[in-house]
């Protein structure tokens, strides 16, 4: 199908493929990176990008399913670093701190241990024009299972992100909403690894969810927005870096970031222009 | 009712309430009264099941609280919540209808109207399609109670209520909880200052960290008791300053 579309359009297979890969990181990215965002867990979002390397690597060793390895090892990170905060008065951002480097470590050396099988290089930044077809459609799939989440809980996952003692009080079990959240993040981090890689994983989820804030008056706006913006940056991104022969992934969050810069300047919501004289 | 017994409370490995003991029957708008610290929001968070408590239980009507939820709608203090979330004054009201709603089902027709009625009921219709960042502090509370009301619920938890608003919002929060109770509801207010407290409430519970009286209004709030919450040289403070509004 892909190349039937690839000679239709007179665009070369792995273009296409480069092309609609970036398009689905950027909305399932945006969409994620939302709730990210709101909770305050932008932090939290790298650590856990991070913390899947060790899970990555294992999964290779022992021959089993990448996205499960992975998402075990993002969960555990998750895990630790409320474990952590809670019974000591180490604060959330040094235990947050603790957990990226040391499962990081670890998942260097694991790799190194797992010798030629994987590179590293690969893993930490990607390589988009390689993605091969069946992660392709793994990632789409991924990305309709996330979107479908976030649409059934959709008033529980507002509720929990808006006004968690509210949320308390109702009923609802927050830590559950929590944990749900990481366990998406990590399988989204996995199946975009080949893409953007470890190091760029945050900017997907930051930077389209931040700069769609900046225009939005309600959560869903502002996730469809976020999706928007990512998907935006994604397909852009590949256009200009293919043109100027640049690295995809970096030029990918390159775009991203000057959307962000615009719309801090313009958007009626942040009002940096008058905000910003009145300062000055 | 709500029957409390043997309630002790931790707060950051301190202790925040201890061993509190009491039936506050349903029908009546009841003011939590305690100096700064004594754990009158957290004895409210507790009743709710918010935070952990170390000891005790808490049932209403004789069940456990978690299985009469529903009906209690709890208004937190403002500084809890997110104010710059994206969210409209309209969908913030229309938050309080989702303990109505099962698993999966998103508010319709109904609960829109039920929104819409809880508005006026505060007279913040007109603020419908506004930013919750954007409104004043007696506008924000009259949301977060329009929200609580939205819950149809009998029991009503706010916390601090009247701190940090206009007189025309507590003028109509006043008014509310006047109508509230003429319909048989139940308020429980944590207040913090010592004015007003016989024009809102009927019943007292005075807290420092332990229980230190609990009764009507008339009986419950004396020179004496609000010295034993206060301590004696600033219940003297509090007893003046409130226009010696106690009864000696």
């Amino acid at each position: 199908m892909l190349e039937s579309l690839s000679s239709l359009l007179n665009i070369p297979v792995y273009a296409l493929n480069a092309g609609l890969s970036a398009i689905i990181l950027g909305i399932v990215s945006g969409a994620l990176g939302s709730f990210i965002v709101l909770r305050k867990m932008s932090l939290m979002g790298d650590a856990l990008s991070h913390a899947v390397l060790p899970g990555v690597a294992l999964s290779y060793i022992l021959g089993i399913n990448i996205l499960l390895g992975a998402s075990l090892f993002g969960l555990l990170a998750a895990i630790l670093i409320q474990f952590i905060t809670s019974r000591s008065n180490i604060k959330s951002d040094t235990s947050i701190g603790i957990i990226l480097s040391s499962f990081f470590a670890l998942g260097i050396v694991l790799i190194t241990f797992a010798r030629s099988g994987l590179d590293l290089t690969h893993i930490l930044f990607g390589n988009i024009l390689a993605v091969p077809q069946s992660e392709l459609l793994q990632s789409f799939i991924i990305m309709l299972a996330v979107l479908a989440i976030i649409t059934l809980l959709y008033k529980e996952l507002l509720i929990s992100s808006f006004d968690p003692v509210v949320a308390k009080a109702y009923g609802l079990k927050t830590g559950f909403y929590h944990y749900l959240l990481m366990m998406l993040l990590s399988v989204v981090t996995v199946s975009s690894l080949s893409q953007v890689g470890i190091v760029l994983v945050i900017a997907m989820l930051v930077i389209p969810a931040a700069t769609s804030y900046l225009w939005s008056n309600s959560l869903l706006h502002m996730i469809v927005l976020a999706s928007a913006v990512g998907a935006a940056s994604g397909i852009i991104g590949v256009y200009v870096s293919f043109r100027y022969n640049l690295p995809t992934s970096a030029t990918i969050v390159l775009v991203g970031v000057t959307l962000f810069s615009i719309s801090f300047i313009i958007s009626p919501k942040n009002n940096f222009l008058r905000k910003g004289l009145k300062q000055a | 009712m709500i029957q409390i017994k043997g309630l002790n409370v931790d707060y950051f490995g301190h202790s925040a309430l201890e061993g509190v003991t009491l039936d506050i029957p349903f029908g009546h708008s009841v003011g939590i009264i305690g100096p700064n610290g004594a754990g009158k929001s957290t004895f409210i968070k507790a009743l709710l099941d918010v935070i952990k408590k170390r000891s005790g239980t808490v049932k209403a009507e004789g069940k456990d609280i978690a299985l009469y939820r529903r009906n209690i709608a709890y208004v937190p203090q403002k500084n809890d919540i997110d104010l710059t979330f994206p969210i409209t004054v309209k969908d913030t009201v229309l938050t309080g209808t989702y303990p109505n709603l099962k698993l999966f089902r998103r508010p319709g027709k109904k609960e829109r109207e039920i929104a819409e009625r809880s508005m006026a009921m505060v007279e913040i219709g007109d603020l419908a399609d506004k930013q919750i960042s954007n409104l004043s502090g007696g506008q924000l509370q009259r949301v977060f109670i329009a929200r609580a009301l939205a819950q149809e619920a009998s029991v009503f938890f706010l916390d601090e209520p009247f701190v940090g608003i206009d007189m025309v919002s507590e003028r109509i929060i006043v008014n509310l909880f006047k109508q509230l109770r003429e319909e048989g509801k139940t308020i429980l207010v944590v207040h913090h200052d010592l004015h007003e407290v016989e024009e809102y409430f009927d019943k007292i519970i005075l807290l420092n960290k332990q229980l230190i009286a609990f009764g009507d209004v008339q009986d419950t709030f004396t020179t004496e008791n609000i010295r034993r919450a206060y301590g004696t040289s600033l219940g003297n403070v509090m007893i003046q300053g409130a226009g010696g509004a106690a009864h000696a």
